[in-house]
């Protein structure tokens, strides 16, 4: 009923962006502040100090059908 | 053979209604059933004996109650039957979802977006043009602001300024401490493109019931999405529908065949819904027809039928015996109650029109097949 709408562009643009300085953001587990991580840091929410971080959902497109 | 009474015709239009059973319920009203009479159908008895009388119950223009007298089943099943499933509106088909962190999973919300009713300027939704949603067929139409009518919802769930602090209070009202906490059917925006923007006009399209709530949310929740509205029918999704429900049913009636007078009229007027049954006086005159029943009770109670559509045809009355004999319960077979509730995009009178307009559509169509074969067997 539904099906994932790839973008094919994307992959181009982020092959240009350093890997290394690219920082991801996180949501902490315990205080649920953003984290914003970088490659190789500790994996540890800066505010409070707690070590579970969850991914973010992306902003990918989902296509549905209102059936 | 003598052309039968007016008294006959009018027993033949009843349906009986017995304590368990239902009977006469074919019509008889066609060439051949009955001996020496003439029932070939005719234009001219048709539109003397056709009426439709409308009825002022309902003040709303979108909830309407009507009397189709004196056509034939077939043809009042077939005005509700495309009321309901051929007559197009607009409903959102295509959902796209960017970003959505609220409980309510992206398909379920997807689903309920495709349900909430829309509505739109009357001439714009009648310019409008079908959508083919395969692309494989061969004369596919892309999408265009001909077919395909663009709404967006985006909305963000915050802390109200204060709102944490009350929380910590103890405050569980989640009016009192969260904004946007609760998406409605109101907070969808109209993206008109192109040609849309005239003529849809002001109001664009937007939902007929702005109150239905689509999600609710918690602090830091995000909605954001785009989504797709295309003209449709209710033979595809229920969602095109215009009608919330369009349904008939036969008038009641209740002949009551014998006086019911004192305590009993009352024990008859109860056993049915208010306003059917009224209670009168028993007069002179009945004392002298209905020596049995009425003899030295003038000026006591006596029921007598008032109005007969409020009925439910519960057969209460049928289950006491001091009535058994009295009453005659039946429906008539030619007169039909309508009731269309419209789910906001027509007025439930011109929904009705356009119903007759789509079933001359289809006769038509029949007509040109006939036609078509005919010349190709002659």
């Amino acid at each position: 009923m539904s099906g994932y709408q790839p973008q094919t562009s994307q992959t181009a643009d982020s092959s240009a962006i350093d890997i290394h300085s690219r920082a991801v953001s996180y949501t902490c587990g315990d205080c649920d502040g953003d984290v914003q991580l970088k490659r190789g840091e500790p994996i540890r929410c800066r505010n409070c100090g707690h070590r579970v971080l969850y991914k973010k959902r992306t902003n990918r497109m989902v296509q549905f059908e209102a059936r | 053979m003598p052309a039968p009474s007016e008294d006959v015709l009018l027993e033949r239009k009843k349906l009986k209604v017995g304590v368990e059973t239902v009977s006469n319920q074919q019509s008889t009203d066609f060439p051949g059933h009955w001996p020496g009479e003439n029932h070939e159908w005719d234009l001219e008895y048709f539109k003397n004996s056709m009426r439709i009388e409308f009825h002022t119950e309902h003040a709303s223009k979108l909830d309407l109650t009507f009397s189709l007298i004196g056509v034939d089943t077939s043809l009042a099943n077939a005005l509700r039957r495309i009321l309901i499933s051929e007559v197009p509106t607009l409903a959102i088909e295509d959902v796209f979802i960017y970003q959505n962190t609220s409980i309510i999973q992206d398909e379920v919300l997807a689903h309920r977006l495709g349900l909430v009713p829309l509505r739109g300027n009357r001439d714009a939704i009648r310019w409008l043009k079908w959508y083919q949603k395969d692309e494989d067929v061969p004369d596919h139409e892309p999408k265009s602001d001909e077919n395909c009518v663009r709404l967006s919802l985006n909305m963000e769930c915050r802390w109200k300024e204060g709102g944490l602090e009350r929380a910590k209070q103890g405050v569980t009202d989640p009016d009192e401490l969260y904004e946007n906490h609760n998406v409605y059917a109101r907070d969808f925006s109209f993206e008109p493109w192109e040609r849309q923007t005239e003529k849809f006009g002001e109001d664009g399209v937007r939902s007929s019931h702005p109150d239905i709530l689509v999600a609710k949310m918690r602090p830091g929740q995000h909605i954001e999405l785009l989504m797709h509205a295309y003209k449709g029918i209710g033979q595809d999704h229920a969602k095109f529908s215009p009608v919330a429900t369009a349904t008939y049913r036969l008038l009641p009636t209740i002949d009551i065949l014998r006086p019911i007078v004192g305590a009993d009229a009352k024990k008859f007027a109860r056993c049915f819904p208010k306003g059917v049954i009224k209670l009168d006086k028993v007069t002179p005159g009945d004392e002298s027809a209905h020596p049995e029943e009425c003899a030295g009770k003038e000026g006591e109670a006596k029921a007598v039928v008032d109005n007969p559509s409020m009925d439910t045809v519960s057969r209460e009355c049928l289950r006491h015996p001091e009535f058994a004999n009295k009453v005659k319960l039946g429906r008539m077979r030619d007169h039909f109650i309508f009731r269309v509730e419209s789910t906001g995009q027509w007025d439930s009178d011109e929904l009705f029109l356009e119903s007759i307009r789509l079933l001359k559509v289809k006769a038509a169509r029949i007509k040109r097949g006939l036609l078509k074969s005919a010349m190709n067997l002659a």
